[in-house]
């Protein structure tokens, strides 16, 4: 069904882009300076930059349908200044330079107002040089490893101090874990992650022998060794517990053996940052009953916007058991930040919506009212959740208010002095100790 | 130590408590009142219920616990009424025990998190102690083994006095032991016997309590306390050894599961076959359609969903290699270029027409209950589903060993791959040959797609991350001899699970890789080269 559909919109948008050319062709829009939106007709194009093939697909599909679903929400409330939305979807295929390739015939060729995409860390670096170079605005959705601030990029996800940072603080707090595991998949993520989560356990008086960090390679099946090595490591007298930032796919296996080799989670607690209500849908959930995972947004909790957005959602899939998760509501709250940022500068042009999006609010799906930062990242409350037997999330603790994003970790030594500020400074990393622009990281 | 300062504190509130319900009999009101602290959805008040209702010595008590830990108690937020849903669907009122017809509309589960589970565990561990069921005797045992509370070393003498049967005379044993270590006034002599039970116990768990002991004991008990941790320790490092080369035979069972197919489309007919890791996917889908429907319609039958699926996995998979094998890969024979190409080719095309048709997201397929769980051999951890697992491909490999040895089928197809052209001179059909062999193999790799879904993720990526390894085992064990591959893939996981701990996954699956190029570069025909015309051919 909902591929037809994409195929739909596909040839659709081919057969517009063909008319874009030919216009080209006859000297109408020549021009780059153009803004691109006003270029091709009458609607505002929105580009959709997701894996729909690949070892990506599994999490980055969902997401395509979201901004298809927003957008289509957008236009029945008659779209953005008087403008249908049109979406423009195309397929990445989990294939990082062709991420950057794509970018590049969304913006050039298809001339998108702005672009909503990318879930790896990889592939959102890969397409940077192409937002800065061609001016575009990019939305990413997706948790990462902070230590970034670009003009171009307004980060919806969570920074590591609005997910790994206060999980952590619950677990020290509510089930005074002494002795920590950090297993996480061999990338950049876990890595800078890790990194960061160590510097702030050893800030918090944990020895370096009571802190056990280990790195799987994508896709890891086999966790035997790893398990039983997490067992041996819990077995020390102090209360441990694992900090997981092991991603997509090697999930699963990894539950399963923590749950055959009877690790429970009162015992040897895991929290996870990557593992939310699309992951479990893979998996008996029974033996998980009580690890954890921290987010911003969970499926299970009631406010009336959640409950509004997944009646909608499924009836817009047709799907009554499709779930929802939390890179979908920061692309909830990105999409909507952009209608309101474009509304209020009544142009679609992206230099006057870059400058007009920092400050911008938008209500996020947990009752409270997000608002983007001057370092393009938003502030978000953090919910533990604990796993349930039906799959979803149990919502143990919440931060009191909403927590700002940072965008450099004032954990590590080479990024506690830079801020990102695009407002005032002008900035992506300007060092408050040399008040300078432009102070390396680490 | 903070944490034991906690444990000790709860102790302390039960026996409190507990005392105070001696003093005063036990009245309906105060139980009533306990209760109904279930119902405020806040976990101090949960906690405070359990202990009380626990304490009170009411006949109810056990029954809402462990409903408690089961999910079965729910609560009505407005009503403050709490009901027990029991094992048999009945639904009774926690609070006076009476009969209900049906929970009220708004009533939900009372909610637990992981403190509260390990209080409940406790507090079960201390009313189950005189259980007369004696799995559930064993099960408290152990959970009052793993809390120690002071306050319940009377009962656990107790119930160690009366028991009889010996595995769960032991566990009152330890778990006695375990209390004894950590009362502060209990004689150094007594210390030092439960020590030695500790230290006879030598699990990983005894080491837990062992080092968690606080500083402030009496030297002579603190020195034996240092030994039996040490001699555990020793006693584990070298279980720890059999422990790897148990998880090598498992993962080189599941590697030889994934290659075994490819050790006939590959390694008997030498044709490079990139689509083999969708045919292991498309085994893993059979289940869980086979699960899916089993669910819906015969849900009894859930325990024996893998045995219906490994026929199916085996004719679907097996009938699709056929399919290709007369539409694309017969035109190809002799060109092994243009082979690789079109078979990954196709390996894409069924990846996008599984994920169009089941969607990108993983598919839950569930593991019978006879292959949850572990058990414990000596001091290491053997889970049922890889053990299973092994026993399966050994026996998938005798059956094929026995096929190709003494069938008319077999004794053709060796023919056929020795020598196609005398073969076909003696009157057999070698193109059905060809389809056939050709679906035996994407048969049998349907069979392990069964076995994987048990162990790792049912998603259109599920066979991609085989086909590497696949490739490897076969080449290392020498193209054509399916015993090469029975010793390549075993060497190949034993290998592995010694150099993991060593070097670290990342590192250990670079250092195999190496190996393998080294020692091809000595024996580029793999372990057990094939002698003979094929070799030439």
């Amino acid at each position: 069904m909902l591929t037809q559909l994409t195929h739909k919109i596909t040839t659709m948008t081919r057969r517009r882009a063909l008319a874009a050319t030919a216009g080209l062709v006859l000297g109408l829009a020549a021009s780059s300076s153009f803004a691109p939106a006003q270029a091709a007709d009458d609607t505002i194009k929105v580009g959709i930059l997701h894996s729909l093939s690949g070892t990506m697909a599994i999490s980055e599909t969902t997401l395509k349908d979201t901004i298809l679903f927003l957008i289509d929400e957008q236009n029945k409330k008659g779209g953005v200044l008087g403008k249908k939305l049109e979406p423009v979807v195309v397929d990445p295929a989990s294939n990082w330079p062709l991420f950057a390739e794509k970018a590049r015939e969304l913006i050039t060729k298809d001339k998108v107002a702005v672009v909503f995409g990318c879930w790896t860390s990889v592939s959102r670096k890969s397409v940077l040089p192409v937002f800065k170079e061609l001016n575009n605005i990019l939305f990413y959705p997706v948790q990462y490893e902070g230590e970034e601030s670009e003009r171009n990029v307004f980060y919806t996800g969570a920074a590591p101090n609005q997910q790994a940072i206060p999980a952590v603080d619950y677990l020290m707090k509510e089930e005074k874990v002494k002795r920590w595991v950090l297993a996480g998949t061999d990338y950049v993520y876990p890595r800078t992650t890790n990194k960061i989560l160590e510097a702030y356990l050893k800030s918090k008086g944990v020895a370096q022998d009571d802190i056990m960090i280990n790195y799987t390679p994508f896709g890891h099946s086999d966790w035997q060794t790893i398990v039983a090595d997490i067992k041996k490591f819990g077995s020390a007298g102090k209360k441990t517990a694992v900090v997981s930032t092991i991603n997509g796919d090697a999930n699963v296996p990894f539950y399963k053996e923590l749950g055959n080799q009877g690790i429970k989670a009162t015992d040897i607690p895991v929290v996870a940052f990557s593992v939310g209500e699309e992951e479990l849908a893979g998996i008996d959930t029974k033996p998980l009953l009580g690890h954890l995972a921290a987010w911003n947004y969970f499926e299970s909790i009631k406010t009336p916007a959640n409950e509004k957005f997944i009646k909608e959602w499924q009836a817009y899939t047709k799907n009554p058991k499709r779930v929802t998760n939390d890179p979908m509501e920061a692309h909830y709250i990105g999409f909507n930040m952009w209608v309101k940022a474009v509304e209020k500068v009544k142009s679609t042009d992206p230099d006057k919506v870059i400058d007009a999006l920092p400050g911008i609010e938008a209500p996020n799906l947990t009752g409270g009212t997000s608002k983007m930062l001057p370092n393009h990242h938003i502030t978000k409350p953090v919910f533990i959740g604990e796993i349930k037997g039906n799959g979803q999330f149990d919502v143990v603790w919440k931060t009191p208010g909403l927590v700002a994003g940072d965008a450099w970790s004032k954990e590590l030594e080479g990024s506690k002095d830079l801020i990102g500020d695009w407002v005032g400074k002008k900035c992506g990393n300007y060092n408050t100790k040399t008040n300078k622009c432009g102070g390396q990281g680490s | 130590m903070f944490a034991n300062c906690i444990d000790r504190f709860r102790a302390l509130l039960l026996s409190i408590l507990l005392l105070s319900c001696l003093v005063v009999p036990a009245l309906a009101g105060p139980f009533e009142d306990s209760v109904a602290k279930f119902a405020t959805d806040d976990f101090s008040d949960t906690e405070a219920a359990i202990g009380e209702v626990a304490a009170s010595g009411n006949a109810l008590a056990s029954p809402i616990i462990s409903a408690l830990q089961d999910g079965r108690l729910s609560a009505d937020p407005d009503s403050k009424k709490v009901f027990i849903t029991q094992a048999d669907g009945k639904i009774v009122d926690a609070a006076t025990g009476a009969a209900v017809d049906k929970l009220p509309d708004n009533a939900a589960a009372v909610r637990l998190n992981n403190r509260l589970r390990r209080t409940v565990e406790a507090a079960l561990g201390g009313l189950t102690l005189l259980s007369p069921d004696p799995a559930k005797r064993l099960a408290a045992a152990q959970s009052v083994f793993k809390s120690h509370e002071e306050n319940l070393l009377p009962t656990v003498e107790g119930a160690l006095a009366k028991e009889s049967v010996k595995p769960i005379k032991q566990a009152f044993a330890e778990a006695r032991a375990a209390i004894i270590l950590f009362k502060s006034d209990a004689s150094d002599s007594d210390k030092l016997d439960a020590v030695a039970v500790l230290k006879a116990r030598g699990d990983q768990e005894a080491l837990a309590l062992l080092t968690s002991l606080g500083t402030d004991q009496p030297p002579l008990v603190a020195k034996a306390a240092a030994g039996a941790v040490s001699s555990i320790q020793s006693n584990l490092a070298m279980w720890s050894m059999v422990q790897n080369a148990w998880y090598g035979l498992s993962l080189g069972s599941v590697l030889l599961l994934a290659a075994i197919g490819l050790a006939i489309t590959f390694g008997v007919m030498g044709v490079i076959n990139m689509a083999h890791g969708e045919m292991v996917m498309i085994g893993a889908y059979t289940t869980f359609v086979v699960q899916e429907v089993i669910r819906t319609r015969y849900p009894a039958l859930f325990d024996y969903s893998l045995l219906i699926a490994v026929p199916l996995a085996f004719v679907v998979a097996g009938f699709i290699g056929v399919l290709i094998e007369r539409t694309i890969i017969r035109f190809l024979y002799g060109r092994p270029l243009e082979t690789l190409l079109a078979t990954w080719g196709l390996s894409l095309v069924l990846q996008q027409a599984v994920r169009t048709a089941f969607g990108p997201t993983n598919r839950e397929v569930g593991n019978p209950s006879w292959m949850s769980g572990a058990f414990e051999l000596g001091q290491i951890t053997i889970t049922y589903n890889r053990l299973w697992i092994l026993c399966f491909t050994l026996a998938v490999f005798a059956i094929l060993l026995a096929m190709l040895r003494y069938t008319a089928l077999g004794l053709e197809m060796r023919a056929v791959t020795q020598n196609r052209r005398m073969a076909a001179s003696m009157g057999i059909a070698t193109s059905r040959v060809d389809a056939l062999t050709f679906g035996l193999g994407s048969g049998i790799a349907g069979i392990a797609g069964v076995a994987l879904s048990q162990i790792d993720n049912v998603s259109p990526n599920l066979g991609q991350s085989y086909i590497i390894d696949s490739f490897m085992v076969v080449v290392f064990g020498g193209v054509g001899n399916l015993w090469g591959t029975l010793v390549g893939a075993f060497t190949l996981g034993i290998a592995n699970k010694f150099l993991e701990p060593m070097a670290g996954a990342v590192l250990g699956k670079i250092a195999i890789l190496v190996l393998i190029i080294l020692f091809i570069q000595k024996r580029p025909r793999g372990l057990f080269a094939l002698k003979g015309r094929a070799v030439e051919a």
